[in-house]
């Protein structure tokens, strides 16, 4: 099934001109409402009668997290906040959430694409969806919630956690979907064989799985496990949240909803296009939104893409899996960790050493994180009960910071290892390629 | 009448208080008593040695995190109700105590406790005419 055929069917040629078109428009409205992109245009020598076609986005400069993190929290809005009517946020790498502010031609947008995605998963008006990402500043949450309503499915808003009751709603409800990010999908599914309710009981059918890496192994074991058909649910909190790109019945490869987020590959140092199908950082524009546009932006993410025609009918362009990043982002239970915001907060808590080692793990489908961590000397008490008032400290500072609680494990003095140069502050033993 | 405890800070991972006897034995350090205090990710091993300085300066090489903490140790007859009347002098008091471990043989029984606070654990303990031990007396059993 397909939600807007005009649109995701259009001849690549047709496809351009539009994409040239709205790229104009937007870099207009960039240029004259938000000052960085204006300042960094006119330093680079250009104004928008420069971008007059797709090709020309080459001259544009980048942008990257390190922006939304300078502009925070609303520098980089494009729409008076008079016309914001949404704010979302996701973790950033010093404290500071990245934020991103929603117009309601925005989040129309967002019902758009997302309606593209749960249409291809073969869901409509008549299914009940049960969306399990996080409700609130995250996008996956609300991002699922419009898309379903948008296609004129039933929400059960469920948020994460509180499995039982996931089991016994989805059951009771009849959910045909669920939209959840995919360890928690594994989780889930061990809680429905626990339950003892017999598999025919449940109406599910598909899975709309995304805001972490997951490989082919884990569809399998997820399309085995609950019996559904598994499909990838793409998106960036700074694009847009969920609804960037999806799966399609075929399964082979992630259709971009291009006509709004224009996807360019570069070289991840040289930022210079790479011959189309090759490996390398993927870049993206925003060309409808209003609220925050955000010109060539750094993903991080190593990818490839494929323009050739989809046995779906499609003709947008398709991501292949995300091989890596070219940064040292983690991303654990959904939320996105950089070392260095571990790294800010143990150096500001007086007893700790600035060594640390971050430990991620997949048990039983679900993420695990640890975070060992050295005290000075003289901290190291003979009284257990301030030991872990001291590792409780750690931990709530961490969220506070992070988003996500850790383990957090006291280890004996200088046991973490010291190297010169480099240093190996991660370990990620969870396997995704 | 204070004693001085070591206190050592070991990860739960196999063959870490094997290595602490080794180091303290090498050394010829004799342990009057321990306890260990644990929980899901590390232990503290407290310790009463015969001489803690040179222990402490040893682990120390050894890059353990040791601790020095003062106790004090109690005697009562090793019979029934008599630790019981130790407790209700401290409660009645108000002496909160932070640990405490023991260990008994022959007609005696020994007491190391770690109170909140130490002054007032020992004039309570001498007023009532509980017996306080010196490290010196200790190490002589």
């Amino acid at each position: 099934m397909i939600w807007n055929e005009t649109m995701e069917c259009m001849s690549r040629e047709d496809m351009r001109k539009l994409q040239g078109i709205r790229l104009k428009k937007t870099v207009e409205r960039v240029y004259h409402n938000c000052e960085p992109y204006r300042k960094r245009m006119q330093e680079k020598g250009i104004t928008p009668t420069d971008i007059q076609t797709i090709d020309d986005i080459v001259k544009l400069p980048f942008t990257s997290k390190k922006d939304l993190r300078d502009y925070y929290p609303f520098g980089l809005l494009s729409s008076p906040m008079s016309e914001i009517v949404r704010l979302q946020a996701s973790s950033g790498t010093t404290g500071k959430p990245i934020v991103v502010g929603y117009t309601r031609n925005d989040l129309n947008i967002w019902g758009e694409v997302g309606a593209r995605c749960f249409t291809a998963y073969g869901l409509g008006k008549n299914d009940v969806v049960q969306v399990s990402y996080g409700y609130g500043l995250f996008t996956g949450g609300l991002g699922a919630h419009g898309a379903v309503e948008t296609i004129g499915g039933a929400v059960i808003p469920m948020s994460s956690g509180n499995t039982e009751k996931q089991i016994m709603l989805m059951h009771d409800f009849g959910a045909v979907g669920l939209a959840c990010t995919p360890s928690y999908a594994l989780y889930l599914a061990d809680a429905l064989l626990d339950s003892g309710i017999p598999r025919e009981e449940f109406k599910l059918k598909v899975g709309a799985f995304g805001a972490e890496p997951w490989t082919e192994g884990m569809r399998k074991e997820l399309e085995e496990k609950l019996g559904i058909k598994a499909y990838d649910l793409y998106g960036l909190t700074e694009i847009i949240g969920p609804g960037v790109g999806h799966e399609c019945q075929h399964q082979n490869g992630t259709h971009l909803c291009e006509d709004h987020f224009y996807p360019e590959i570069v070289h991840p140092e040289t930022g210079e296009p790479v011959p189309p199908g090759e490996m390398g950082e993927l870049v993206f524009s925003t060309i409808t939104k209003d609220g925050m546009p955000l010109l060539r932006f750094r993903t991080r993410d190593l990818t490839s893409l494929d323009y050739s025609v989809c046995t779906c009918g499609r003709t947008s362009v398709r991501m292949g899996r995300i091989l890596g990043r070219c940064d040292d982002m983690l991303i654990i239970r959904g939320v996105n960790v950089f070392p260095s915001q571990v790294e800010s907060v143990i150096c500001e808590i007086p007893q700790l050493e600035p060594h640390y080692l971050l430990i991620v793990d997949r048990i039983n489908n679900l993420d695990t994180f640890e975070v060992q961590v050295e005290m000075k000397e003289d901290f190291y008490s003979d009284e257990v009960s301030k030991m872990l008032d001291l590792r409780k400290q750690i931990a709530h500072r961490l969220q506070n910071v992070l988003g996500i609680s850790p383990d957090v494990k006291l280890v004996e003095p200088r046991s973490i290892e010291r190297s010169q140069g480099k240093a190996k502050r991660v370990i990620d033993k969870r396997i995704f390629k | 009448m204070l004693i001085k405890q070591l206190s050592i800070f070991l990860e739960n991972k196999k063959g870490r208080f094997t290595e602490v006897t080794n180091i303290l034995g090498n050394a010829g350090i004799n342990m009057t008593a321990f306890t260990v205090a644990e929980n899901s990710d590390f232990g503290i091993v407290r310790l009463i040695v015969s001489d803690p300085e040179a222990a402490r300066s040893v682990l120390r090489e050894h890059r353990y995190a040791v601790s020095v903490t003062d106790v004090i140790c109690l005697q009562t007859p090793n019979k029934p109700g008599s630790l019981a009347q130790v407790m209700t002098i401290l409660m009645d008091a108000e002496v909160f105590i932070e640990y405490m471990y023991a260990f008994s043989s022959g007609n005696g029984a020994l007491v190391i406790i770690r109170p909140d606070n130490l002054e007032k654990t020992m004039a309570v303990l001498s007023e009532n005419k509980v017996e306080l031990l010196a490290s010196d007396e200790l190490f002589a059993l």
